[in-house]
């Protein structure tokens, strides 16, 4: 099962990828106090679920030297842009970041029906719920942000 | 002759359970009027706080000189508390009232012509408009307007400029019970009414010191605790309040939960009713939706882990789920202390939860009354000067938004409906970076009553936004505007609101306002026409000019919603006084009580929201709502505790939550000019612990420095009543003082307090933040706090602080026969 085990191993580089960025935009947007408060608390759900995904990279082992899905990988937001047109830019960066992760759980639960790993699979399912929450909270974030950034803001 | 300063509830009238609140007159005058002199009584209801106590104004020389309660109206029964006897009528003859419109020149603000005032606001309204469009302005409000203002201004914002950004001063007190509501029962509207204290037999305060934020309330369950059959009473309060002592009598208990803690404790009380099977399961299961997911959310929350969180006994938990659990009818009331704390909605949501679990609803003595912090709040809500849409419509739905299109004969698309509306900390952060380049701010007064204050003024005085503020006094907050429009206030013009359980009220003009004042509905009115706002046909887009006309027009666009005006009218309105919607054909005399059939406005196509992430705040959108089916079911919804944003550390080891002393109302603008209630509460001060005071070396009256990483405060301190550990803030002074104290420039609580807001709400979190104290020097004498209130010296600490009282002469008689009270459960049969 190598790819299954890449897919992990994704999973796991994804969400630290997810986490690590949403506490870059908490910090670079700390006047936006929701934005600061909300994206540590949603970073916080990635890091639970790299904790929870342990005990199963280390069964199959973390792949991490096949090729192929390497290119899936999105880079870590280190800066944040400024300004309200800079947070709607950064909150849609996360929003393709947290979709990265919502279709690697996707894909591992699918895989964990086949195997019938029941922990894996409960592990992919409360990820993909929480994600979805995630992805939820920046799609209502960014319809707020979008007219004033996109008409007003300085 | 009582003075109501030292005997704040008046005379007890206690009665058995499922009978009827005795009616007691209550009534003040200033020195020197006899009741005889008294030329004119006007009525009206009270605006000191939110409970909506009918009174009639006594009018004499064209002077407001003093007020007395309505015997017959539904909500009071003829009493009135302190701030409503002593504070309704001296404020309006100071002699510091805006008279002229002001302008700013050079810097300076100076007296004007309303034309050139008018004319001012509309270039730079104009100009914006066309250079930016209309999200550029900003409107905000307060909850001491007339329904008819508010009304008058969400058609102006949503019909004639088409901005999203409208909010109250309501966002800071009770946006969280409206939050609340829709998210359990699809809609705002309160279930509950006060008749519930007559027939209950557990009464549960959460955050909620009712006898210092609505007296007459408190009155009206002290004659129930007083009386036969009394019902108990369980206090969720960090401070040893009123309540708590009231707990303790009854047989109740009193939960103090470590600040910022609510939800742990809530989920505790849920847990409780899962384990015991204290479950209506055929009610649940007919009438609710998510009791799975509820169930798991609140199963970690055992007794001793919550013991653990909230430093709340596990016994005394389980005593206060099995009152919960075991009573016939259990009534609910909800504060501050939950709304403005940490995880409001829900914190708030959970309280329904209990409710929604053990079917208690929708019958006598079996109700939520999630309270309001201000007279009209409620109105903002309903009418949409607070961003949400008229009539309690869905902005996310396609439909609701066309009903109101067609209703002002404007384009769809002109109705801001695209996202949620702005709140008032978004307005504040757009007008910090020019964002929003014009804000207009109504009878409020943000520069005191906002968090983190110093940043709130900043944004006002600077040169992006350009700002109008109207008010009856020169504030704080208008001491930074570029106009300044004076206002008539209450009693000098006519107008309804409504109060916390949707009683409406008819307030009459009783005399005229002084100089050049003009009602807000004149000045909201005089705007529209000088930008000439118009419909698809070219015709004003505000068809009213009088405030009759306006409720009009308000009660045709709830037809058919939950807020239903539509049988109402001044005329009925001068009848039997408080009348609590729905109004219309079906209730002709209103209704008591919602939910009766144990069906709520949750359908998709009825609900005013789709609902909520209670974490992140992330909506819920149509489809997913749709496929939940709801239809009519209430939701039950439920979200893990999570530590406080701001927590005690090295630098800042005491928890800083504010609040609300009975002696003055928001930040004094009324209270504080009235002799009798300022010289009770006449200076702010903080509330210490004993031990945390030994510990610091401070003792009864020193001066101390409360200390956050935003900004401090030098006030005096009095050993209190507040858990170790914690310290207690009045947040009503700012540096405004009726006696030009030299002191006053640095007490306003909220310099402390953070900016943050719940996800769900977007209320302003004012209860927990991080602070250290450190003693100055000695005092000359004791705390200017209050000795009777929650404020009172701890017990068993040596004080000199002398009685509070000297308040001025007022009447009070019981009346011999009670008046029925159209809708009454105690006087139907």
């Amino acid at each position: 099962m190598p790819h299954l085990a890449t897919y992990v191993a994704l999973a796991d580089h994804s969400e630290k990828t997810l986490a690590e960025s949403l506490r870059a935009v908490a910090d670079g947007h700390a006047r936006q106090a929701d934005v600061f408060h909300t994206c540590h608390t949603l970073a916080g759900w990635s890091e639970q679920h790299r904790e929870n995904l342990a005990p199963v990279v280390e069964r199959y082992g973390e792949q991490d030297d096949v090729e192929e899905p390497e290119r899936l990988r999105g880079d870590a937001l280190t800066s944040t842009r400024e300004g309200e047109i800079g947070l709607l830019r950064d909150l849609q960066d996360l929003h393709l970041l947290a979709t990265l992760v919502h279709t690697t759980w996707t894909v591992i639960a699918q895989g964990a029906q086949g195997l019938r790993d029941r922990q894996l699979l409960e592990i992919a399912t409360s990820s993909t719920a929480e994600t979805t929450r995630q992805l939820t909270w920046l799609t209502t974030r960014m319809k707020q942000a979008a007219p004033q950034a996109l008409i007003v803001a300085p | 002759m009582v003075d109501r300063i030292t005997d704040i509830w008046g005379e007890r009238t206690p009665h058995p359970r499922g009978t009827v609140w005795p009616a007691r007159v209550d009534l003040h005058l200033e020195e020197g009027v006899a009741e005889g002199d008294v030329e004119r009584w006007v009525q009206s209801a009270c605006l000191l706080c939110s409970n909506g106590c009918g009174c009639d104004i006594a009018v004499k020389d064209g002077r407001m000189v003093g007020v007395r309660g309505r015997a017959g109206d539904t909500i009071n029964h003829g009493r009135l508390g302190p701030k409503g006897l002593y504070g309704s009528t001296p404020w309006a003859s100071s002699s510091d009232r805006l008279t002229r419109p002001l302008v700013r020149r050079d810097g300076q603000l100076v007296e004007t012509d309303w034309e050139t005032a008018m004319r001012r606001i509309v270039e730079v309204s104009k100009g914006l408009l066309a250079e930016k469009g209309p999200l550029s302005h900003g409107f905000y409000t307060s909850g001491q307007l007339f329904l008819e203002e508010y009304y008058t201004l969400a058609v102006i914002g949503k019909a004639g400029l088409g901005t999203p950004h409208m909010d109250g001063n309501t966002r800071l007190c009770t946006a969280t019970s409206a939050a609340a509501f829709k998210e359990s029962f699809g809609a705002d509207g309160q279930p509950g009414s006060y008749t519930d204290i007559e027939h209950c037999d557990a009464i549960f305060l959460y955050g909620h010191n009712m006898p210092e934020t609505q007296t007459v309330l408190w009155a009206r369950i002290l004659d129930r605790t007083r009386g036969e059959d009394p019902p108990r009473i369980v206090c969720v309060d960090p401070r040893r309040t009123a309540v708590a002592e009231e707990a303790v009598r009854t047989g109740g208990v009193h939960l103090a939960p470590r600040v910022g803690t609510n939800l742990a404790l809530m989920n505790g009380l849920v847990r409780e009713l899962f384990v015991h099977d204290w479950v209506n399961h055929a009610w649940v299961s007919e009438h609710t939706i998510g009791v799975d997911e509820l169930r798991e959310t609140v199963d970690p929350y055992t007794p001793e882990h919550v013991a653990n969180i909230c430093g709340v006994a596990a016994g005394d938990l389980r005593t206060a789920a099995q009152i919960f659990g075991e009573s016939s009818g259990v009534l609910s009331t909800v504060l501050q202390g939950f709304y403005q704390s940490h995880q409001a909605t829900a914190a708030s949501v959970a309280v329904h939860n209990l409710h929604l679990l053990r079917g208690m609803i929708g019958r006598p003595g079996a109700g939520v009354l999630q309270m309001n912090g201000q007279p009209t709040a409620q109105n903002n809500r309903e009418c949409g000067a607070d961003g949400d849409l008229p009539g309690f419509r869905n902005w996310d739905n396609p439909e609701h938004v066309q009903q109101l299109a067609d209703a002002w004969n404007v384009d769809a698309m002109t109705v801001p409906h695209w996202a949620p509306p702005t709140h008032a900390m978004q307005i504040m952060s757009y007008a910090e970076t020019g964002s929003i380049g014009f804000l207009w701010i109504s009878a409020t007064n943000p520069a005191v009553s906002m968090p983190e204050s110093a940043r709130i003024r900043r944004i006002l005085a600077g040169d992006q936004c350009f700002t109008v503020v109207q008010d009856l006094f020169l504030t704080e907050t208008a001491q930074l505007a570029d106009v300044v429009l004076p206002a008539a206030g209450w009693g000098e013009k006519t107008g309804c609101f409504t109060n916390v359980n949707r009683v409406v009220h008819l307030s009459e003009q009783a005399v005229q306002p002084p100089g050049e004042a003009r009602s807000d509905l004149d000045i909201f009115l005089m705007y529209a026409d000088a930008m000439g706002f118009t419909d698809r046909d070219g015709a004003p887009v505000v068809k009213w000019r009088t405030a009759e006309e306006a409720f009009g027009a308000w009660a045709a666009v709830t037809a058919g919603r939950p807020v239903d005006y539509t049988g109402l009218s001044y005329d009925k309105l001068r009848g039997p006084s408080g009348i609590p919607w729905p109004v219309n054909a079906e209730h002709p005399n209103g209704t008591d009580r919602l939910y009766t059939d144990g069906v709520f406005p949750t359908d998709t196509d009825y609900c005013e929201t789709y609902g909520h992430d209670l974490v992140t705040g992330g909506t819920v959108s149509e489809q997913e709502h749709r496929a939940m089916a709801p239809a009519g079911r209430a939701f039950l919804k439920g979200a893990p505790y999570t530590p406080a944003h701001e927590t005690p550390g090295d630098d800042y080891p005491l928890l800083f939550t504010t609040g609300r002393t009975v002696y003055q109302f928001h930040t004094r603008t009324k209270t504080g000019r009235a002799r009798s209630l300022n010289q009770a509460a006449p200076d702010a001060w903080v509330e210490l612990s004993p031990t945390d005071a030994a510990e610091l070396g401070i003792n009864e009256g020193d001066w101390v420095r409360v200390e956050s990483p935003r900004g401090a405060i030098e006030v005096r301190a009095r050993i209190g009543r507040v858990m170790p550990g914690a310290v207690f803030a009045p947040f009503h002074y700012g540096h405004w003082d009726p006696d030009d104290l030299a002191d006053a420039d640095h007490r306003s609580a909220n310099e402390l307090t953070m900016t943050v807001w719940d996800p769900v709400s977007k209320q302003p979190t004012f209860k927990t933040a991080a602070c250290r104290v450190t003693r100055l020097r000695a005092g000359e004498g004791p705390a200017p706090a209050p000795t009777n209130t929650a404020s009172a010296p701890a017990p068993g600490t040596p004080t000199t602080a002398p009685a509070t009282g000297g308040g001025a002469v007022t009447s009070s008689h019981v009346l011999d026969e009670t008046p029925h009270y159209t809708l009454d459960p105690s006087q139907e049969n």
